[in-house]
């Protein structure tokens, strides 16, 4: 069986996980995809704003675990991609709502009709995190190059391996070139080396992104964003193709050196 | 905080360097649950049982934690003295 559930999950709260589940969603299903992304974030739901849909909410994911509506109620359809559905979280309720086996069950049913499932973790490593991460087939942990996100992100892989649910994939988001030029921002090469699991991603920091999340419309959807180009990248990667890693330095610097490592070629 | 000047005449070293040194560091502890005062403990209890049986020089034993993936090992290098010119036990 192909892997097709993955979460997106952190440990630090505000890395860009929301964001991430949002652009990788609807990257794969641009591409034609049958898509289904879950808020698992109960009480601080944010997937549905981020995505646009927040005013077209009836049903949510503990409606549908506590039996009040069928799954398919609780799906809502995108207003650009009709193969891409949200189920949002409940707001009113917190993370005890649902258990672990409740997510394994619902996602159970889910795979059936769905090429993709992304479950949008809460920050932290109690009860909504092992939620999000029970039915996942593939973890991917995402960290910003700096000294608190990555500390969590460190605990967070280790979790997820003590759950057997590893290895974790990482991507680091927000990285300014310019800076870790200067020696002002770790790099991707010295994260890696920290936190030793398999790259899948490096977003770059794009103010469009702020833009794009004040309108509701995914920046994947602009065709001109390098933070869009890197999540397309990254959902490329996620559906097994081999991407190169963005060139935003020179061959020779250090986004070269990391797809040269990453054996995805330099240029 | 340093200048740009202090940094390449080897003054100061970089933030993102101490960032990467700090969190070495605080990641070992994160990993194993061993504090540098433990770690300390370790190595005098180290030396002591190892010198019961062998002759060692308690400075020249290098033990320090390295990473191996995200695996943290605990390495200890330890030169032994040759045995001609073994010291003679005090109590014999």
């Amino acid at each position: 069986m192909n892997d097709k559930v993955f979460t997106i999950t952190s440990g630090k709260g505000g890395v860009g996980k929301t964001t991430a589940t949002a652009n990788l969603a609807t990257a794969l299903a641009v591409d034609g995809k049958r898509v289904v992304c879950i808020d698992a974030d109960i009480g601080l739901r944010n997937l549905d704003v981020v995505l646009g849909l927040e005013n077209r909410i009836v049903y949510d994911l503990v409606d549908v675990v506590e039996g009040r509506c069928r799954l398919r109620q609780a799906m809502i359809r995108d207003k650009r991609l009709p193969n891409l559905f949200l189920i949002p979280a409940a707001q009113t309720r917190d993370k005890t709502a649902v258990s672990p086996s409740d997510m394994v069950r619902l996602i159970d049913e889910l795979r059936r009709e769905s090429d993709w499932i992304l479950i949008d973790s809460p920050a932290g490593i109690e009860r909504g995190f092992r939620n999000a991460i029970a039915p996942a087939d593939v973890v991917v942990v995402i960290t910003n190059p700096e000294i608190s996100a990555v500390r969590d992100a460190d605990r967070i892989i280790g979790l997820i391996e003590a759950e057997e649910k590893g290895p974790a994939r990482l991507v680091l988001n927000r990285i300014r070139p310019e800076m870790v030029k200067r020696d002002d921002m770790l790099s991707p090469d010295d994260v890696l080396e920290l936190l030793a699991v398999e790259l899948i991603g490096i977003v770059p920091e794009d103010d469009q992104v702020i833009l794009s999340t004040n309108r509701g419309v995914p920046i994947v959807l602009d065709g001109k964003s390098k933070a869009g180009q890197a999540f397309r990248n990254i959902a490329s990667r996620l559906e097994g193709q081999k991407v190169p890693f963005l060139e935003l330095e020179s061959s020779n610097g250090f986004f070269g050196r990391i797809s040269r490592m990453m054996g995805a070629g330099g240029d | 905080m340093g200048t740009f000047i202090d940094r390449i005449l080897g003054r100061e070293k970089s933030s993102a360097k101490q960032a990467k040194e700090r969190l070495k560091l605080v990641l070992i502890h994160d990993r194993t649950d061993l504090n540098p005062g433990t770690l300390e403990t370790l190595k005098d209890e180290l030396i002591d049982v190892i010198s019961r049986h062998v002759d060692i020089n308690p400075a020249t034993v290098n033990i320090k934690m390295t990473q191996d993936g995200r695996q943290q090992r605990l390495i200890a290098d330890i030169p032994l003295n040759p045995a001609g010119r073994r010291r003679s036990r005090k109590n014999v």
